[in-house]
């Protein structure tokens, strides 16, 4: 269940006004957050022990910035929060423990005291920190402060332990773990053990690389010093397409996620072989390829490069082809159908073709959003050739929003399964780097800094 | 042999300059008449070297210099370095492998006369091909006379300004081919840098495609010519500049792995 609601009326007015007199003006789009969202406080953790207490602010930050980023639910600000904060279970008193008791306590322990105002939460994330045996543990739990609900054992809807290192790392991968637990009560898809597939020619050739989704862990898949690039994944996340001059000539490969082993691909005769998009099932595939000469067209094949046929014969280019991830019934690709590349759209037979770019500029790198209603893509829109920024449109209204604006060129998105975050490469900090941002545009920052990145892939699994 | 050459000359040298200062130690003989001459005798005359040298005097290695002289009044003339007793008008050929001076010693009543011709070998750097037939090999005629096609932006149609080129590409290749019938050319279609990687990888291909084509309308065997795109993935410049972006859009001729 994927309940991202993008407020049309919000974010599609100011591109109407957007021409190429205000092409410096930066629209960014918003997600509305839905009033009727579940609202949720979570307390600043404290910790015992000697390298743990350190460790708190970090972690405290990491759980608000993941629920504030995320779409499905509204943070409450600490400022609104009860004077006393209860750690453990054993500091909540129920509501009728302490009705009568002379003075009235210090607000805060009641699970009443946060359903009501200021706070006024729905529901509240509270917990603590310490060190054992050389790891950072932390004990996390969460509560519906609904008021028909009076047992406190009924009203816990987890508790659980996060151990991780006792660094700065280990703080951040507990807070990632213990803020997704709280999202997946609301349909949140984890971020927590995806990955980010991308090109990188920090070796000094273009290899395919892999890294965790929030930038740890980056390690080469691909090692041989030609140009490995154009890298898609398929849904079930086992396996990485990819296009590599290994043997001369532009050539589709595949290789195993599980084992980082080359799969068997059977290659057509041609000049070029590329751009694989994966059905929903990850059994078929689309790529575009010169097997009967002339301008690349889209073919459709197994998996392995077999029961190869035409979809595509309009005489022009026809590149990145990509299926709707939902419907598996659409394929999107870029076409010089209209002259300059522009993003089209048709069935999985090639047939019914339209066009969803505007036809102004140069439209490319389209990229299906997890829940197949809208695509991000690269658009020059009225700048000069290159100058490439993020958009998102829905494929249904065909209404657009800016996500990047006066920031270098930015191109190649991707949406993260949550469907609330898109990694993108941008050259905003001189060579191309891989950044990753809200969908509404907000919160970019970068995920690596080594060599030249780019072409990053979100892979759509936990493996 | 350098050495063992000039020091056989010095030798001899060395050996003429000792009789010579010999006959002036020998202590005077007791002076005596002369005896008279001869009315009609002339007095023998001295040998007299005309010339002797080397044409060309400088040489390389295995190639042939030519010794010539011309020498009177002398009963017997020899030139060292292995080549003896000569007749005195003459002309020899020698293939020195090292530098040599040679050594012509004339010999006659009236005495005797000396001359040197020296050969000067040179020894060119093994790299550079010998300038025998002044024919370009292959790897030249396509570095140098195979030009780049240049193309518009997202475009892969030949240019008009470009038709010349075109032409001195195709001969250039039917040359080629000719030279070895085996050989294979790579067609490199190449974009500039802002356009998506992914389109141009497909445009790269048709620029490829499309140089190959009207190389094979002007006959050029179809057969030779491989084509491959690279897209933006090697440009020649990277700066932004329209200059640049107009030399990376361009087909490129190398030759097949």
């Amino acid at each position: 269940m994927r309940t991202l609601t993008i407020s049309i009326s919000l974010l599609f007015t100011p591109v109407l006004t957007l021409g190429i007199a205000s092409a410096r003006q930066q629209v960014v789009g918003t997600i509305e957050k839905n009033p009727g969202k579940p609202h949720i406080a979570v307390t600043d953790f404290r910790a015992t022990g000697t390298t743990a207490p350190s460790l708190m602010a970090v972690f405290n930050s990491t759980v608000q910035s993941d629920l504030q980023s995320s779409p499905l639910i509204n943070f409450i600000p600490k400022t609104l929060y009860p004077l006393r904060i209860p750690q453990v279970p054993n500091d909540l008193v129920t509501g009728e423990a302490s009705a009568n008791a002379k003075p009235a306590p210090i607000p805060g322990y009641r699970l009443a005291d946060w359903f009501a105002a200021p706070a006024q939460a729905n529901y509240l994330g509270m917990g603590y920190g310490a060190e054992d045996r050389g790891l950072f543990v932390v004990f996390g739990y969460f509560y519906t402060t609904a008021p028909n609900i009076t047992d406190l054992q009924q009203a816990q809807i987890f508790g659980k332990v996060y151990t991780g290192s006792l660094d700065q790392n280990g703080a951040i991968d507990a807070a990632h773990h213990y803020a997704a637990d709280m999202l997946a009560q609301f349909g949140g898809t984890s971020l927590v053990g995806t990955h980010i597939v991308f090109v990188s020619d920090r070796t000094g050739s273009k290899e395919i690389w892999v890294m965790n989704w929030d930038g740890t862990d980056q390690h080469q898949i691909t090692k041989y010093g030609s140009i490995s690039t154009f890298p898609s994944v398929s849904p079930d996340g086992r396996i990485v397409a990819f296009t590599t001059y290994a043997t001369g000539y532009p050539a589709i490969q595949l290789f195993s996620l599980d084992t980082n082993r080359k799969l068997p691909f059977y290659n057509q005769r041609a000049s070029m072989n590329a751009f694989v998009t994966f059905t929903p099932d990850s059994k078929q595939i689309v790529f575009s390829s010169t097997a009967a000469g002339g301008a690349a067209q889209l073919y459709m094949a197994n998996a392995d490069g077999s029961g190869f046929r035409r979809l595509t014969n309009s005489g022009v280019i026809e590149v990145e082809a990509k299926i709707n991830p939902k419907t598996g019934t659409d394929i999107v690709d870029v076409s010089g159908r209209s002259g300059l590349p522009q993003i089209y759209k048709m069935n999985i037979e090639g047939a019914d073709v339209q066009r969803l770019s505007a036809g102004t500029g140069e439209a490319t790198n389209p990229a299906w959003s997890p829940d197949g209603s809208h695509i991000a893509f690269a658009w020059t829109k009225g700048f000069e050739p290159g100058n490439y920024n993020i958009f998102v449109m829905d494929v249904v209204t065909r209404e657009t929003v800016q996500l990047t604006a006066n920031e270098g060129r930015n191109e190649n998105p991707s949406w993260a399964p949550d469907g609330a975050h898109i990694v993108f490469a941008s050259k905003r900090a001189g060579r191309s780097q891989i950044w990753v941002m809200n969908a509404d545009g907000t919160g970019k920052h970068p995920l690596t800094d080594k060599g030249g990145n780019e072409k990053p892939v979100w892979v759509n699994a936990e493996k | 042999m350098i050495k063992h050459k000039i020091s056989l000359a010095l030798l001899s040298a060395l050996l003429l300059g000792l009789s010579a200062g010999c006959q002036k130690k020998v202590p005077p003989a007791p002076p005596q008449a002369p005896a008279p001459l001869p009315e009609n005798t002339p007095p023998a005359a001295k040998p007299s070297i005309g010339y002797f040298a080397a044409e060309p005097t400088t040489v390389t290695v295995g190639q042939p210099s030519s010794l010539r002289w011309s020498v009177t009044n002398a009963t017997s003339v020899t030139i060292d370095s292995g080549i003896g007793e000569v007749s005195p008008n003459g002309r020899r050929g020698v293939y020195p492998t090292a530098t040599t001076t040679y050594h012509l010693t004339a010999t006659g009543p009236g005495g005797t006369a000396g001359a040197d011709a020296t050969v000067t070998v040179s020894t060119p750097p093994p790299p550079v091909p010998v300038p025998t037939s002044g024919q370009p090999s292959i790897q030249e005629i396509l570095a140098k006379q195979v030009q780049d096609v240049h193309f518009e932006y997202d475009k892969s149609d030949l240019r008009g300004e470009d038709q010349a080129i075109i032409q001195g590409d195709a001969s250039a290749l039917r040359t080629i081919f000719q030279m070895d019938p085996n050989f294979i050319v790579t067609i490199e279609g190449h974009c500039d840098e802002r356009g998506s990687a992914e389109y141009n990888l497909a445009l790269g291909d048709r620029r490829a495609a499309a140089t190959k084509d009207a190389l094979i309308s002007l006959g050029v065997p179809g057969d030779k010519l491989k084509t491959v795109s690279f897209g933006k993935e090697r440009p020649i410049c990277t700066e932004a500049l329209e200059d640049c972006y107009a030399r990376n859009r361009r087909a490129h001729f190398s030759a097949a792995q």
